[in-house]
């Protein structure tokens, strides 16, 4: 039957977003992948969680959303791998669509892979741009090459870079909002324990307008705070580069580069970062790139609009004193 | 109780080597350059060499999926302290070719064979950045997967697996019942250097080679790669000298705030 569907010709292309939520609020990142979505065909969203019907409301308004689907479960809470790949399943099974999309991140690239496998399809993973329906570009080395790929599969599986597509209207969408039960959501392979997460008053830092990022240059976790209070300033997000984590100076969800988060601010301030080609990967994008750091040789002058060779400990906050 | 752990390790592109595209547009330049066991792998067989040294395992078996080259970076990882190499023989281009779909179907079919307890593989690969393999091989396994672990704990009995993993905001920890698939983010250890006496060693350790063509499974892209651009090039910039000037830039030039 899937098998079937799946072949099947159509006239009409449908994109499924599964998208990515805390249960209580829609992602910015979801508004990228269904506004990805909507150059690809009519746009379903799925909410898959737990007690999430009002991110499934919210999700209904979103401009260019015809339909969200809403699967419950506890199973569903914490976004377990196995599970989501059950509920996901589900809801292809449900429809008839030609593209499956969600943001690139980490809870996506949980996932998407396995399902893909299930689905026996190679996805494509972190799609910069959409050429047409099967035909779409990504970055590979870092960055430093862009791919641009055709996929042979009937139904094409994909995660988009959230930087490369603008956020969807959080209104102007009505959207009917559908029960979509999972009977066999739960898998049972693994357990969810805990989880760590910092709290920050601060925008989000895939889709800050402002990013002050700091690293090695830092000396340690509680330098990060002249970063901070520049931010705040600037009503921006801090981020870090690898090294800055790496020696603890803050939190891994911070970190910005080819392993960690991607970001492309309208401006990015890169302090006491030298500016290795992973870290660059992750901010190249960036419309005004500001540079700070003691080394006039540093390679993130290289890409930098602005570049101030000069104490990092003197320069910042005479920075937030003057912004 | 034994415990087997297999890790999956690929040759790419040194991490600091300059990638340059192809002039015709085909790929990325692989001629002369130096080619390195992946960061992400390497962290995976450190991984599993401390699970022996704890005795969560009593063996560890490397495998690679590439061409005769690929026997340098198996080497390394037995250097490290794998007990014994699979080469998985294939002259299909590695970071384009060759797509994470077919390598976890290789993959699974060594695990059909070896009956391991875990299979530790890097979280991506810098060359295609995919991030996919170990979450495939999990599903085509209907095992339970640990993807961005920056710890690991086996429970005693060799059952459990204690995952502490990177998420999009913050650490999360999970429980996954063996058998299972971990993957490695860049916290989960630091790597060991080899020493001389180990890399000697390591010559005579055994190694099988398989050629990946025998092994009955389809291995052909479903994604065709039509071509590879270098990124647009940003604007030069310029350099300040102090912070008046570029606060002047920033609100007058870039009219950024």
């Amino acid at each position: 039957e899937t098998t079937k569907k799946m072949f099947a010709t159509r006239f009409a292309r449908a994109a499924l977003v599964i998208a990515e939520h805390n249960n209580v609020n829609l992602s910015a990142s979801t508004l990228s992948a269904v506004s990805a979505a909507s150059k690809l065909g009519d746009v379903t969203v799925l909410i898959s969680g737990n007690n999430c019907g009002g991110v499934a409301e919210e999700a209904s308004k979103v401009s260019s959303v015809s339909k969200v689907l809403l699967s419950q479960d506890s199973s569903l809470e914490k976004g377990l791998a196995e599970n989501m790949t059950n509920a996901a399943l589900n809801s292809i099974n449900s429809g008839d669509y030609t593209h499956v999309i969600a943001p690139s991140s980490n809870f996506g690239k949980n996932y998407i892979p396995r399902l893909a496998a299930e689905l026996d399809v190679a996805p494509i993973t972190d799609v910069t741009e959409i050429v047409n329906e099967s035909t779409f570009v990504r970055p590979m080395y870092a960055g430093n090459a862009l791919a641009t790929v055709t996929s042979s599969d009937k139904l094409k599986l994909m995660t988009v870079r959230t930087t490369a597509f603008e956020k969807s209207a959080t209104s102007g969408g009505s959207a009917s909002v559908e029960d979509l039960a999972v009977s066999d959501a739960n898998a049972s392979l693994s357990t969810f324990v805990s989880e760590a997460l910092s709290s920050s008053d601060r925008p989000d830092l895939t889709s800050a307008r402002v990013v002050v990022s700091g690293g090695r240059g830092m000396k340690s976790g509680e330098n990060f705070k002249m970063l901070e209070d520049l931010a705040d300033k600037l009503g921006g997000a801090v981020g870090a580069s690898r090294a800055a984590v790496d020696a603890g100076y803050v939190p891994n969800e911070l970190q910005i580069g080819q392993t960690g988060k991607v970001v492309a601010p309208e401006l990015y301030i890169a302090v006491g970062i030298s500016g290795a080609i992973q870290h660059l990967s992750g901010m190249k994008d960036s419309k005004t790139i500001v540079a700070i750091n003691k080394d006039p040789d540093a390679p993130i002058f290289q890409v930098s609009d602005y570049g101030l060779a000069a104490d990092l400990f003197d320069a910042v906050p005479e920075l937030s004193s003057k912004v | 109780q034994k415990m087997k752990v297999i890790v999956g390790v690929k040759r790419v592109i040194d991490y600091a080597a300059k990638v340059r595209v192809a002039t015709n547009k085909s790929g990325v330049e692989l001629n002369n350059v130096k080619m390195s066991l992946n960061p992400f792998c390497e962290i995976a067989v450190e991984e599993a060499i401390r699970m022996k040294e704890k005795k969560s395992a009593s063996e560890v078996v490397v495998v690679s999926v590439g061409p005769k080259g690929a026997t340098e970076q198996i080497r390394q990882a037995l250097a490290m302290g794998a007990d014994r190499g699979i080469h998985i023989q294939t002259d299909m281009r590695l970071d384009q070719e060759l797509q994470p779909l077919a390598v976890a179907k290789l993959l699974k079919s060594v695990v059909d064979t070896e009956a391991p307890n875990v299979v530790v593989l890097g979280k991506q690969s810098i060359d295609g950045d995919c991030a996919q393999t170990g979450p495939m091989l999990a599903s085509m396994l209907k095992w339970p997967q640990a993807t961005f672990a920056c710890k690991v704990d086996v429970s005693e009995d060799k059952s459990k697996f204690t995952v502490e993993r990177e998420t999009d905001s913050g650490t999360e920890v999970i429980e996954v019942n063996a058998p299972a698939i971990i993957t490695a983010d860049l916290r989960l250890n630091e790597p060991r250097y080899a020493t001389l006496p180990n890399i000697m060693k390591a010559k005579k350790k055994k190694v099988e080679t398989i050629d990946a063509a025998s092994l009955g499974i389809d291995l052909a892209p479903r994604i065709t790669v039509v071509e590879v651009n270098e990124p647009p090039a940003r604007k030069g910039g310029i350099m300040v000298e102090d912070v008046d000037t570029l606060v002047d830039k920033l609100k007058n030039t870039a009219a950024v705030i």
